[in-house]
């Protein structure tokens, strides 16, 4: 009988060798891909088992963590002053998923990047729990709290963007309205609910859209800076005071339409910087036509029209359209017709035209850091493109700074420092029946001739009378004390 | 292989040799190691789940070096010859499912479903009623050829046992299959004991048949073909299996234990033909069944796919089918594992929630200890299967050879079954690891089991009052270290 029985030990060995390979299989073989199946539970509850690292601005997180006491989900994420930092956080929550930097940024955030690898490797040699990096932005307590206290006193829906002209650093980035991150951070019922009234179909006012970079708006008059540029830099006009060849009425070329001002301004033949002051229509109007759809397009490109930014969080494109006659050119010009610009477009405008023509690529995370501390990566100010020449960049400057001195600007007039802007009121709706949008572009030059912020902000306000809805009387007062606060914070 | 090829250079000799060691020191000291590596896996859970070494180490230490020493006394007194690794083996296993057992009792989560808590308890109860019965066994069966007087006997047992899951008020269905019966407050898998009972009446049948079902048949295409009337009692097996397969909904014990029927007949007839035959009948039988039995083939649905049955037992489905994410869930459980395992206590196991610590206890196993540790455990399984049929090698009467075969094939195919179902290798079944799994039966009846096998090899690695006494015991060898 010992014949079969041999075969037969070959046989229970050949069961047990063959789950020793099917081990092989699923635990070495497969063993990745099940781990990080998102389905697989293990994911949410690794990834929610430490408290997540922080948003730094200033040095202060403006984010926490809460430990729970049910379910297995261990930390939940917090948020300080969560409505007003929620453009520039995004939200991390344990049923809904992340969103900007807590979303881009995650890796470091919960210290799964490979980039903390020697750290966490350390920290499990010597028993530490595993702990998340943190992200360490550019922004400017100070001057987000101005931008978010300003547009909240308005009470209409808005959005500020306020940057460094000479790195690029973004130093406040405001939405409004806004909402806390908070209250649906956690994956319980109550959190569906606080996220669900959120949704733009239940809340019309639409708090999550980040006003500030995915919403493109009418620029309306802030654009004939861009304009100015392209005809300082195609050496249509070589200098803001000489007087520009402007009928007035202007009809728009190819048709019998003639392009209006905001009452009755002294348009005809006026200078740039008289335009600029007065806002002339008619002036800059036909230095689009005349320059045509190709360079006005050139221009706006340089200044970071039609392309995606990603600060890291990524901004909508601004619109300056191709294929345009003269007539919408004409219009697209003077910041009507298909142009549309997000307000960080209009801040980068503005600070390009403070840093001397050089536009900086806008950025909001200066440092992402291990748990010690010490920097995992730092990001370098990055020139995006030249604009403008600095002589030209100069000549823009002292029309700006006349607009705020004597024109439509001078609400955002600073003691003791030159303040350069530009107010826009663009329309919108059909038959421009919906209330417009007030527009203010600015910058601010200290005394030894350094410029530490420019700034844009747009307002639309469904309350206020629609007379009162001008760039200058709305949005310049909120400029101006984001400005001040940067002065301030800088001394 | 013949005693011819034994030589001195390598380190073998036969176990007919007189004055073979009794190993019993080995015995001891591999206890030893059996009960402190559970011990250390206490402290190590207690020191992973809550930062200190759990209250109960040294009550639960003692309990188990108890129940470890009081097997080792009696098998040194009354099986003195025994296999030196088979205790040890099953010690350890019996321990690291304690373990196991009581880590899954700390998880709240398992608690809230009232599958964890005080279950360690429980279970360390049934071990210490398992070494009871294996004392009993090797007390009272002083030679396993008594059991031979028993073969028809054991018949009537085996099936009583095998139907009363299908008596009214009797059986329960648990998850789809009927093998349970409750009797008052407890829940009794009667296959388990049917296993023992059944292998002993098929080795007591073989044993007077075997020269009829060897010698009577026809050649043909290679194949000793068995004369129709030979077929009988495999057939009666064969429709049994169907039996169970059809009415208690379970495809393992139906597979165990027809498997253990053709590796019984094929080693008391020697003929490969029966193993082509039970090879056809089971596929024909299993794919018959499954062709009308809808949870069978929802078991082998989820086996194929059971990512689609995950997401199925997520929805509100109406097929009138109990859809279950279990084996996705130990699938997930066995590669968050990895290669090394989280360790003890750190693993989230408790996601498979029913019977995480009965028939997936594995799982938790891969997961916390990871490829590592359960390929150890696996070679485990595989090295009591290995002894057991070294026994019945060893063994000197066909009788024993027959059941010790019958046993210890019995037991490597559900190890197979149990771990392949849970690993996703083959289709899940209502079975569960020997000596790991969480479960009164199943512990009970192994030891016994073990017990039965520790008697055959005393038998056989007795010294021979006079060599070479019996004619039918044929020369084997035994490795030695020089």
């Amino acid at each position: 009988m010992n014949k079969p029985l041999r075969r037969i030990a070959i046989f229970c060995g050949l069961l047990i060798l063959a789950l020793l390979v099917r081990d092989n299989y699923l635990q070495y073989v497969k063993a990745d891909s099940l781990r990080s199946d998102p389905l697989n539970r293990r994911v949410a509850i690794e990834r929610y088992s430490a408290p997540r690292g922080d948003i730094i601005v200033d040095g202060d997180p403006v984010t926490g963590s809460v430990e729970l006491k049910h379910g297995d989900f261990k930390y939940k994420r917090t948020y300080k002053n969560g409505p007003m930092w929620a453009p520039v956080t995004g939200f991390s929550s344990q049923a809904f998923g992340g969103t900007q930097l807590e979303n881009l940024d995650d890796g470091i955030l919960t210290g799964n990047d490979d980039r903390l690898f020697f750290r966490n490797t350390l920290d499990m040699i010597t028993g530490k729990p595993k702990q998340g990096g943190n992200v360490v932005t550019t922004l400017n307590g100070a001057a987000q709290k101005a931008a978010y206290d300003g547009l909240k006193a308005q009470g209409g829906k808005g959005a500020v963007v306020a940057l460094e002209p000479s790195t690029g650093k973004i130093l406040a980035l405001a939405s409004y309205p806004s909402y806390d991150p908070s209250t649906f951070a956690g994956n319980t019922n109550d959190d569906a609910k606080a996220r669900n009234k959120l949704l733009k179909e239940n809340n019309p006012a639409d708090p999550t859209l980040n006003r500030a970079l995915r919403e493109t708006y009418p620029p309306g008059s802030t654009f004939k800076v861009v304009t100015a540029a392209a005809a300082l830099e195609n050496g249509k006009y070589t200098s803001a005071d000489q007087p520009t060849d402007s009928p007035l009425p202007y009809i728009m070329p190819g048709t019998t339409t003639p392009l209006p001002n905001e009452g009755n301004l002294p348009c005809r033949n006026a200078t740039m910087r008289v335009a600029l002051q007065y806002s002339c229509n008619t002036v800059f109007g036909k230095i689009g036509a005349d320059l045509g759809n190709d360079k006005m397009l050139a221009e706006a490109k340089k200044f970071g029209f039609d392309a995606q930014q990603f600060t890291p969080v990524r901004s909508n494109a601004s619109v300056f359209s191709d294929n345009m006659n003269t007539s919408q050119t004409a219009l697209s010009s003077i910041g009507q017709y298909n142009t549309a610009a997000t307000p960080l477009q209009m801040a980068m405008v503005a600070s390009a035209v403070a840093n001397d023509g050089r536009l900086m690529k806008p950025y909001m995370v200066d440092e992402l850091e291990s748990s010690y501390l010490d920097p995992v990566e730092k990001t370098k100010p990055q020139e995006m493109s030249r604009p403008l020449s600095p002589q030209n960049a100069q000549i823009l400057q002292s029309m700006m700074e006349t607009v705020v001195k004597q024109g439509t600007g001078t609400n955002a007039q600073i003691p003791g420092v030159v303040v350069g802007g530009k107010t826009g009121t663009a329309q919108h709706g059909v038959a421009n029946s919906a209330n417009p949008y007030a527009w203010f572009i600015s910058y601010a030059r200290l005394p030894d001739g350094s410029s530490p912020v420019a700034v844009a902000v747009v307002v639309e306000d469904e309350h206020a009378n629609r007379d009162d809805i001008s760039g200058g009387g709305l949005a310049a007062p909120i400029a101006k004390s984001v400005m001040e606060a940067v002065i301030k914070s800088k001394k | 292989m013949s005693s011819t090829t034994n030589s001195p250079t390598h380190h073998t000799s036969t176990i007919g040799a007189i004055g073979a060691p009794s190993r019993r020191n080995t015995e001891l000291a591999l206890l030893i190691f059996a009960v402190l590596i559970p011990v250390f896996a206490y402290a190590n859970v207690g020191l992973a789940l809550d930062n200190r070494v759990p209250a109960g180490l040294l009550s639960y230490g003692l309990g188990l070096g108890l129940l470890a020493g009081v097997a080792h006394l009696v098998v040194r007194k009354f099986a003195p010859y025994a296999d030196p690794l088979l205790l040890p083996l099953a010690t350890l296993l019996n321990g690291l499912g304690l373990v196991a057992i009581w880590r899954l009792d700390q998880s709240k989560a398992l608690q809230q479903i009232h599958v964890a808590g005080g279950k360690a308890t429980n279970q360390l109860m049934y071990t210490a009623m398992g070494i009871a019965l294996f004392v009993a066994v090797l007390y009272f069966l002083k030679d396993h050829r008594t059991l031979q007087r028993y073969t028809y006997i054991s018949m009537v047992c085996a099936l009583i046992l095998l139907l009363l899951p299908l008596v009214p008020g009797l059986g329960t269905n648990v998850f789809g299959a009927k093998i349970w019966i409750h009797v008052g407050s407890f829940s009794i898998q009667p296959g388990e004991f049917a296993k023992i009972v059944l292998t002993i009446f098929f080795a007591g049948y073989l044993m007077v048949k075997r020269d009829a079902l060897a010698l009577a048949s026809r050649r043909f295409m290679g194949l000793y073909l068995p004369r129709g009337r030979d077929l009988g009692p495999i057939l009666v097996v064969w429709a049994m299996s169907i039996l169970i397969l059809v009415f208690e909904t379970d495809l393992g014990t139906s597979l165990l234990f027809f498997g253990m029927f053709v590796i019984m007949l094929y080693v008391a007839t020697e003929r490969t033909s029966w193993i082509v035959f039970g090879l056809l009948m089971s596929a024909v039988g299993a794919v018959g069944v499954a062709s009308f039995e809808p949870h069978i083939q929802t078991r082998v649905q989820a086996w194929l796919n059971p990512m689609r049955e995950y997401k199925l037992s997520r929805m509100v489905t109406h097929d009138g089918i109990a859809h279950s994410d279990q084996l996705q869930q130990a699938l997930w459980a066995f590669g968050s594992g990895g290669t090394l395992g989280t360790g003890w206590g750190q693993g989230h196991s408790e996601l498979i929630k029913f019977a995480a610590n009965s028939d997936f206890i594995l799982a938790t196993f891969g997961e916390e200890l990871g490829l590592a540790g359960l390929m150890a455990i696996l070679l485990i399984y595989g090295l009591i299967a290995e002894r057991g049929v070294r026994t019945a090698l060893a063994a000197r009467d066909p009788f024993g050879k027959l059941l010790a075969i019958g046993l210890s094939g019995a037991f490597a195919l559900q190890v197979f079954v149990v771990a392949g179902g849970v690993m996703g290798l083959i289709p899940l079944t209502g079975m569960t690891m020997p000596f790991l799994a969480y479960g009164g039966s199943s512990v009970i009846a192994n030891w016994a089991l073990i017990g039965v096998l520790i008697r055959i090899s005393d038998t056989a690695r007795r010294p021979a009052p006079t060599p070479a006494a019996n004619p039918d015991a044929e020369m084997t060898q035994v490795v030695r270290p020089s």
